[in-house]
């Protein structure tokens, strides 16, 4: 335990580390599979290329992924910018399929009421479709937090620090605590990060808050007046 | 005043929706296109505000053919109201019914004042403005379906089997609610429904379709009765028999009226 003590800074600093090469490549998955997911949705054609394609990426062993990277990219083997480009090409493997979904769970009864009323295609995308897909997205959303902030600790192997070095260090140096301190701070980075996605979830689509918390009293309420 | 001049819808498919109709709408009354499923009825409501082109033929509003205004802009000027109320979950009652003058680019405060009143309007406590859909009942939903279909003061409102999700009673209290909207604000309304009874109380015209798209017979309830065109009509409006097809009997000097089954349906007023 004296190890872990003495060296709180450097947990706190790697931890920062960790959420500087996860979060932007979380955000850029989420934002690179909406899209895409809506063309997979809305063209029946290319739903199965498109998920196809974007499944297999998941299947590139990670390390022979970073170590190729470099030759598309320019950057060096230890850039961070790598790692990040890696990690969200993983991320949208694993969220494009749930986006594609997500889109499909709007029911069609209100895109062709939105149609009716007068939304353009935009203004229905960003004002129906986007929104009413929310919570399917979140849920995919936070397959990829707990995912990437995983994956990301694969980084220390080719030299990109993280919380993974943690586990590097602590394995060759043998030291059991400092291996234990990398997994548990992972593990809170993910959940924190988890919790924090539910929370942003119920202030942007308030309606499901609402609809969870007092469906039953809505459906009591709904009978009482139906009745009157 | 709208009109359909040889309109025809056939689905890429080949199936024909809808057989070369030529029929006049006139503004301010009620028209009830009514027939089975696969009658092309809903088909030509939505050929009105473009929601479905026609393959052939024209539709005129006003004598402006519909095809030549941009659909977006058609459609923010024509009321709608459909079947389970189409409202939209994620939104509040209030901008529900402020959707559409929301979208013109009207200021929001205006836009909600506008749809408080809207909720009087068509019988709805203001307390529910700040609710969601899903926490009203079936026909306060389709309530507020009606005062979005309102909102911009449409001079069309176009209405798809928007009765046809509630149960019976609630149906009736709404039917009878659009006949006293429709006596105050005078609307050109076009109504969809498969059930004659609900298109002989509401229509001032009613027209029937048939399988394929082709209408039977358009004109109004009593015409239809008297003078049923066809067959099909006389069978589909069951003017032979059950309760349309009444009888008189003299019963202790007063004369009462039976229908087909004998059933006392009223008495004859002197």
């Amino acid at each position: 335990m004296n190890w872990l003590w003495s060296n709180l800074d450097l947990v706190g600093e790697l931890m920062l580390v960790h959420l500087a090469l996860s979060v932007p490549a979380i955000i850029l998955s989420f934002v690179v599979s909406v899209p895409i997911g809506w063309l997979a949705h809305r063209y029946r054609w290319s739903r199965g290329v498109l998920l196809s394609i974007c499944g297999l990426l998941y299947a590139i062993p990670s390390l022979a992924l970073f170590i190729a990277l470099p030759a598309f990219t320019g950057l060096s083997l230890r850039s961070p910018v790598n790692l990040v480009i890696a990690l969200t090409l993983y991320g949208i493997a694993v969220i494009v399929r749930t986006s594609a979904d997500a889109f499909d769970s709007v029911e069609r009864d209100i895109r062709q009421s939105a149609t009716a009323v007068g939304y353009s295609s935009a203004g229905r995308f960003w004002g129906v479709e986007l929104p009413l897909a929310g919570p399917v997205l979140l849920s995919g959303l936070r397959v990829v937090i707990v995912s990437t902030v995983s994956l990301a600790t694969v980084g220390a192997v080719i030299g990109v620090q993280s919380l993974g070095s943690l586990f590097t260090d602590g394995f060759q140096r043998g030291i059991q605590v400092e291996i234990i301190t990398g997994i548990v701070a992972t593990i809170v980075l993910a959940l924190g990060l988890d919790a924090l996605s539910v929370l942003l979830g119920r202030l942007l689509m308030p309606w499901t808050r609402r609809g969870s918390r007092n469906g039953r009293a809505a459906a009591a309420r709904r009978i009482r007046e139906e009745s009157a | 005043m709208i009109e359909f001049r040889g309109v025809a819808k056939q689905f890429p498919d080949g199936t024909v929706a809808v057989h070369d109709v030529d029929i006049v709408i006139p503004p301010r009354k009620t028209t009830v296109l009514v027939g089975s499923s696969g009658s092309g009825k809903t088909t030509l409501l939505r050929m009105i505000n473009r929601m479905v082109d026609p393959t052939a033929g024209q539709v005129l509003i006003d004598g402006t053919d519909v095809a030549t205004v941009d659909p977006v802009k058609l459609r923010r000027g024509i009321g709608y109201v459909m079947q389970n109320s189409g409202l939209l979950p994620h939104r509040k009652v209030i901008d529900n019914v402020a959707t559409v003058p929301l979208l013109r680019g009207e200021s929001r405060r205006a836009a909600h004042a506008h749809a408080l009143e809207l909720l009087d309007t068509v019988g709805l406590d203001r307390s529910l403005a700040d609710r969601y859909p899903a926490q009203l009942s079936g026909g306060q939903q389709q309530r507020v379906g009606v005062a979005r279909g309102l909102a911009v003061d449409p001079n069309i409102l176009l209405m798809d089997e928007p009765f046809g999700a509630v149960d019976p009673i609630v149906r009736a209290e709404l039917q009878q609610e659009l006949l006293r909207l429709q006596g105050e604000l005078g609307k050109t309304v076009v109504f969809v429904t498969h059930d004659i009874d609900e298109a002989f109380l509401l229509g001032d015209q009613v027209v029937i379709m048939q399988q394929g798209g082709l209408i039977s017979q358009a004109a109004s309830p009593a015409e239809i009765l008297a003078h049923p065109a066809d067959a099909f009509v006389a069978d589909f409006v069951g003017a032979d028999r059950g309760k349309r097809a009444l009888h008189v009997t003299e019963v202790d000097g007063r004369r009462v009226v039976v229908d087909a089954d004998g059933r006392a349906a009223g008495v004859l007023a002197p």
